[in-house]
């Protein structure tokens, strides 16, 4: 999705981009719970919301809040929350329940330092095998991450995007740099950005089977009232949506929801590259520490080394082809991250020994800066 | 009989696989029979009846039934009631929970939704154990009792839950049994035409969990304990506190009125929108 902007240049925060995003794409119903570094985005689509027709709700806890979400997706609404690292942490098991219910819907997490109540109002990048893997059993989910207030916009359109178009919680892993920069963006008009709904079933109600494969793996979703009645379960289901214990329909749903992502990983895996076709240093980043490292290999470039960032903007489903593809020549890559080490470990694992795969860790709870990704390229 | 038997087949799901999870003689049965009841007498179409529930032998009631239904999370079955709601008011949503369920694990969303009045009618199958599990107490065993993590006797008191729907805002709370059957009836229609939150609370039996543990006998026995220590609340107000000691009170707790949820937001809409157009 390109966007192209006429509009006049505005002074925005990461979570009010965010906002502005999820509004473009259609987004009528939050449910939330305040919590350092996101309330803004709460705090505003209560303003905003009702203006435009929807619903906001401040709920009795995030565990409510994801309920809700699902809930209104059920009936029809596009939805959303948002929530930092322990909020995340309450929202798991429901998270679960959206994959299995194959249920739309969108959660911010505006990453701060962890564990436990840690760091509030300090950046982190901590939450990334948590977004992978933190609901229970063998699920798949997509996490995308912003590293600009452009990008929060842009990327939180393609979260709504995704989620409907595969019928699935889709994960956006802001972080406090990210949230609460402030820089002057062009938004682009409403006819210039791209929007997807879920399918819904045209076939007459008696017809409907709401779990039946399909070629894309994703069913048609009925909507509460619309006169497809079924039942929605976070069991493993049969076809019709009924609980089962038969390994001949277990197998196949969860087959299926794998399947559905899987079958698409060109269109929902989304890198952005810089001047890697020649790199010999590949930096490999995400989120606010990708424009440090742009900033870096830029500099790096001045002086004639041949560095290269590939910035990954879907961290899940994992962009394997792309990351081997691109440091397949390389001499060596730099995983530079605000955690002890969680992306580096997917690339060491698609690695499988091409090239040297080095970490840049930061855990004191500051940002990861230009200087220091530079001065580690200029070691090399 | 065959009358009864009749419409409720009308709203079973034919498609679906049965026989169901419930044991034999379990109350389950004689509630979704009694819902079934009250919502054919109301007339609501299938289509805009959405049946709502948490995890437990209760939680499983709606799947037989041909309504949009929803079997979410352990206790949290109001919070996903809520989205719906707020996202399509025009649905009837109905909320069927355990008591431990709609107390223990969902107890915060019991007492929040109650304060909201939020419009959604709240179905509590109170067993006093939690059944699905095996025998485990309850927030609503009662002191001195038995459970499999009780097993010399439970120490802890038990919550009232058709009064903690008072305390907490509800504007309908209701209690009956199973045993009651036309009380029931009489009550979940009440429930259901209320505009706001409205709760009934359902004393019934889990012989197979808690009865046999307690020696409160079968099914038959457990719902003749249901009739003796059943009081109308009407009665009740005559009867001194001895009399009152080991007996619980059935019928309607409270009917008032206060502004309901949906309601209110559709008035911030409205204001949201007139300031927007202002500036
Ligand atoms: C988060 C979570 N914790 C625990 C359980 C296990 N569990 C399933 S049902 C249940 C209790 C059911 O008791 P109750 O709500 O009273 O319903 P009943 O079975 O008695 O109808 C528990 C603890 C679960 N499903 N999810
Ligand atoms: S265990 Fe108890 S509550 Fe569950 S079905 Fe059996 S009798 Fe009913
Ligand atoms: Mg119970």
């Amino acid at each position: 999705m390109t966007i192209k902007g006429k509009k006049k240049p505005r002074l925005l925060q990461g979570n009010e981009a965010v906002v502005e995003g999820a509004l473009a794409a259609g987004c009528s119903f939050f449910a939330g719970y305040p919590i350092t570094p996101a309330s803004e985005i709460s705090e505003i689509l209560a303003y905003r919301l009702p203006q435009v027709g929807g619903t906001f709700i401040q709920m009795e806890d995030e565990i409510a809040s994801l309920g809700a979400v699902i809930g209104a997706s059920l009936a029809g609404a596009k939805s959303m929350t948002a929530t930092s690292g322990p909020g995340f942490s309450l929202m798991q098991e429901n998270l679960g329940f959206a994959c299995v219910a194959e249920v739309p819907c969108v959660i911010v997490n505006v990453m701060r330092g962890g564990p436990s109540t840690g760091l509030p109002t300090n950046p982190s990048q901590g939450d990334v095998m948590q977004a992978r893997w933190g609901t229970h059993g063998d699920h798949p989910i997509i996490v995308l991450a912003p590293s600009s207030v452009h990008d929060s916009f842009e990327i939180t359109v393609q979260a709504f995007n995704f989620s409907e178009r595969y019928r699935t919680p889709v994960i956006l892993l802001s972080d406090e740099v990210v949230a609460h920069t402030r820089e002057t963006v062009t938004l682009p008009e409403p006819d210039e950005i791209e929007v997807w709904d879920r399918i819904r079933p045209s076939m007459p109600p008696e017809w409907y089977i709401p779990y039946e494969d399909t070629s894309r793996g994703v069913p048609p979703m009925g909507i509460f009232g619309d006169g497809y009645r079924y039942h929605v379960t976070g069991l493993i289901h049969d076809v019709r949506g009924f609980p089962t214990a038969r390994a001949d329909e277990i197998e196949p749903f969860m087959q299926r929801i794998h399947r559905k992502i899987s079958q698409h990983f060109h269109d929902i895996q989304i890198v952005k590259h810089y001047m890697t076709n020649d790199a010999e240093i590949v930096v490999i980043a995400y989120g606010s520490v990708a424009r440090s490292a742009r900033r870096a290999v830029l500099d790096a470039r001045e002086k004639g080394i041949k560095a290269g960032l590939l910035q990954l903007v879907t961290l899940y489903p994992f962009p394997r082809r792309e990351v081997v593809g691109t440091i397949r020549n390389s001499r060596v890559v730099l995983v530079p991250e605000m955690n002890m080490g969680q992306i580096s470990r997917e690339v060491k694992r698609v690695n499988e020994g091409m090239t040297r795969v080095a970490t840049l860790n930061r855990i004191d709870g500051g940002m990861i800066t230009p200087q220091q990704i530079y001065e580690w390229i200029i070691k090399e | 009989m065959a009358e009864i038997t009749k419409l409720v087949h009308k709203y079973l799901r034919h498609d679906k696989k049965f026989p169901h999870v419930w044991c034999p003689g379990c109350g389950n049965g004689i509630v979704l029979g009694a819902m079934i009841r009250a919502i054919d007498r109301l007339g609501y179409s299938k289509d805009e009846i959405v049946m709502v529930s948490g995890i437990g032998c209760s939680g499983r009631l709606p799947v037989y039934v041909d309504f949009n239904t929803l079997h979410t999370t352990h206790g949290r079955a109001l919070t996903f009631a809520t989205g719906v709601k707020l996202a399509k008011p025009e649905l009837k949503v109905i909320v069927v929970m355990g008591d431990g369920d709609a107390t223990a694990i969902g107890g915060n969303h019991f007492i929040h939704a109650a304060r909201r009045n939020i419009n959604i009618t709240a179905i509590i199958i109170n067993n006093n154990i939690y059944g699905m599990t095996g025998g485990q107490y309850s927030p609503t065993t009662p002191y001195g009792m038995k459970a499999t993590t009780a097993p010399y006797r439970h120490i802890e008191h038990a919550f009232n839950i058709a009064e903690l729907a008072v305390t907490a805002g509800a504007v309908f709370v209701g209690r009956g049994t199973v045993y009651h059957a036309r009380l029931l009836d009489r009550l979940i229609e009440k429930a259901l035409l209320k505009r706001g939150f409205g709760v009934v609370e359902i004393i019934t039996h889990c012989h197979t969990q808690y009865g046999r543990r307690n020696r409160m006998g079968d099914a038959v026995a457990m719902m003749n304990w249901q009739k003796e220590h059943a009081v109308r609340i009407e009665r009740a107000a005559d009867m001194s506190e001895e009399e009152l000691k080991d007996k619980f009170t059935i019928g309607v707790l409270v009917d008032r009125d206060l502004p309901i949820y949906t309601e209110q937001y559709n008035l911030v809409r409205k204001q949201a929108q007139e300031q927007a157009s202002r500036q």
